[in-house]
């Protein structure tokens, strides 16, 4: 099967960008490399091509409700214009994805998903939200993401509504290069930031006009990589690395997402039950101050025995040392608990540190 | 990406600096294009015997960890000291600062085995497609 491209692709492949497969995708993974996208996002900001993630719209008179049964988080929080966290469970309490809820008006919330679920969600989302309607936007439109401390200088410049006063986690909307966009304050770098969600033919030309705001600032494009190790930093879970439909939420350090008071829900049962009985496995922040960067599927060793295993890991550019994100047995699970890292065949010392590995100042 | 006239270069994609019975090796700028930011390197000891085509190193970009691999049999007589605290070398300086190891040839006739540089550039297109 031939792999996906997103309405961006055209401009990656002049721009020089290399490109990948990444869930079915032809990705950009960098542009000049994934160190110096890295500290562009961290000191400025980068621009990013997210239009391969999916958008699910639910509308009518039951969507709320639905939402608030088949989502960990208590939708009827939000107001208009806003947006949460959430995770999509399964009834035994796994995660199906996890997902931004953003209300857009009383009876219309759109769900952005995970590239690598979009077919899935959307399955999933349709047996069990019979009482509203589920519409696949995906491919309507583009998904530009510019994070980074002046990224609301850059886009509130382009945009017709001023940015700077909007919360996080808040959406308006905005005309950016003479096209009508959502813009939201979101995002998966650890960083201030803007999602802008523009119609998928206009890509192209809001793109290019963010990169020429940022041209003269030291702003660029970035790609996949450097997403990847903004984010493990930042200690945001990467679906498919620390989340799964094995996963719960509360061995995911993700029990502040879930609303028990909001009503039943999919997965109220099973998860009250997992709380009393506790969990058998815990993720923690693992930090390698010396020695080759842990790396995902490696063994958490305790006393030589093993303990669990890495799902993310890397060499943070921003810490310069070895830092993961892993699942071991609640008994290693306490902070500056020393473990070891096992790197082909050889253990390399390692700690439980307190995530997030980077939190932005101010 | 260039490959210099004075090296030789293996299908693993080190190139070798041959002096005498001693060669220097290193990863070409190919490979170090392929990996990308190179943060972590371990090297042999000296004095460790290598054998042709056996992992001797590890190198790892932000996304890759890859093996170094012995272009030629010998005994390690130098590595590179500088190359773990500034990975960033083998990027910037393939061919120079970003050397790796010194071996002591064993057996002359493996360098048959490695690459000219025009030989390679074409090896090279090859795999890139």
């Amino acid at each position: 099967m031939g792999l996906r491209h997103t309405p961006l692709f055209d401009v990656h492949r002049a721009a020089g960008a290399r490109l990948v497969e990444f869930a079915g995708w032809e990705m950009p993974v960098q542009y000049q490399g994934i160190l110096a996208e890295h500290a562009m996002v961290r000191e400025r900001a980068g621009i990013f091509d997210v239009s391969h993630m999916g958008q699910v719209e639910v509308r009518g008179a039951g969507a709320l409700a639905a939402l608030q049964w088949v989502t960990a988080n208590d939708v009827s929080r939000l107001a208009d214009g806003f947006a949460q966290y959430s995770l999509l469970l399964t009834p035994g309490g796994g995660i199906v994805d996890d997902v931004i809820v953003y209300r857009l008006a009383a009876e219309r919330y759109l769900v952005c998903v995970n590239a690598s679920n979009r077919d899935g969600d959307l399955s999933f989302m349709r047996e069990h939200m019979r009482a509203a309607d589920v519409v696949d936007r995906s491919d309507e439109f583009a998904l530009l993401a510019v994070q980074g401390p002046i990224a609301t200088e850059i886009v509130g410049g382009l945009a017709d509504t001023p940015l700077a006063g909007v919360p996080s986690f808040a959406l308006v909307e905005a005309e950016i290069a003479g096209h009508r966009c959502i813009v939201a304050r979101t995002g998966y770098t650890g960083e201030d930031g803007w999602e802008i969600y523009c119609p998928a033919d206009a890509g192209a030309a809001v793109w290019a006009a963010v990169v020429d705001a940022g041209s003269g600032r030291g702003v660029g494009p970035a790609g996949l990589g450097a997403r990847d190790t903004l984010r493990l930093e930042a200690a945001l879970p990467l679906y498919g690395h620390e989340l799964d439909c094995e996963t719960s939420p509360l061995e995911a350090r993700l029990g502040w997402v879930v609303s028990m008071d909001k009503g039943d829900f999919i997965a109220r049962a099973a998860l009250l039950a997992q709380k009393e009985r506790g969990v058998s496995r815990k993720l923690v922040g693992i930090e390698v101050a010396v020695g080759a960067p842990p790396r995902q599927g490696y063994r958490l060793l305790r006393d030589g025995i093993a303990t669990g295993e890495v799902t993310s890991g890397t060499r943070s550019p921003t810490l310069g040392k070895g830092i993961a994100l892993g699942y071991v047995e609640p008994k290693s699970a306490r902070l500056g608990t020393e473990l070891a890292v096992e790197v082909r065949g050889r253990e390399v010392p390692a700690r439980v540190v307190p995530l997030p590995f980077y939190r932005r100042s101010g | 990406m260039e490959f210099p006239d004075d090296l030789k270069y293996s299908r693993e994609h080190e190139w070798v600096l041959v002096e005498g019975n001693v060669a220097t090796v290193g990863i070409s700028s190919f490979a170090e294009e392929q990996l990308g930011d190179v943060v972590f390197v371990e090297l042999p000891t000296v004095g460790d015997t290598v054998a042709k085509d056996d992992a001797m190193g590890v190198i790892e970009s932000v996304k890759a960890v890859s093996d170094v691999y012995a272009p030629l049999s010998g005994t390690v007589t130098e590595v590179n000291d500088d190359l773990p605290d500034n990975t960033e070398l083998v990027n910037d300086d393939p061919y120079g600062d970003g050397w790796m190891v010194k071996i002591e040839i064993a057996d002359l006739s493996e360098l048959e085995d490695l690459m000219e540089p025009g030989e390679y550039q074409h090896f090279v297109a090859e795999s890139d497609d």
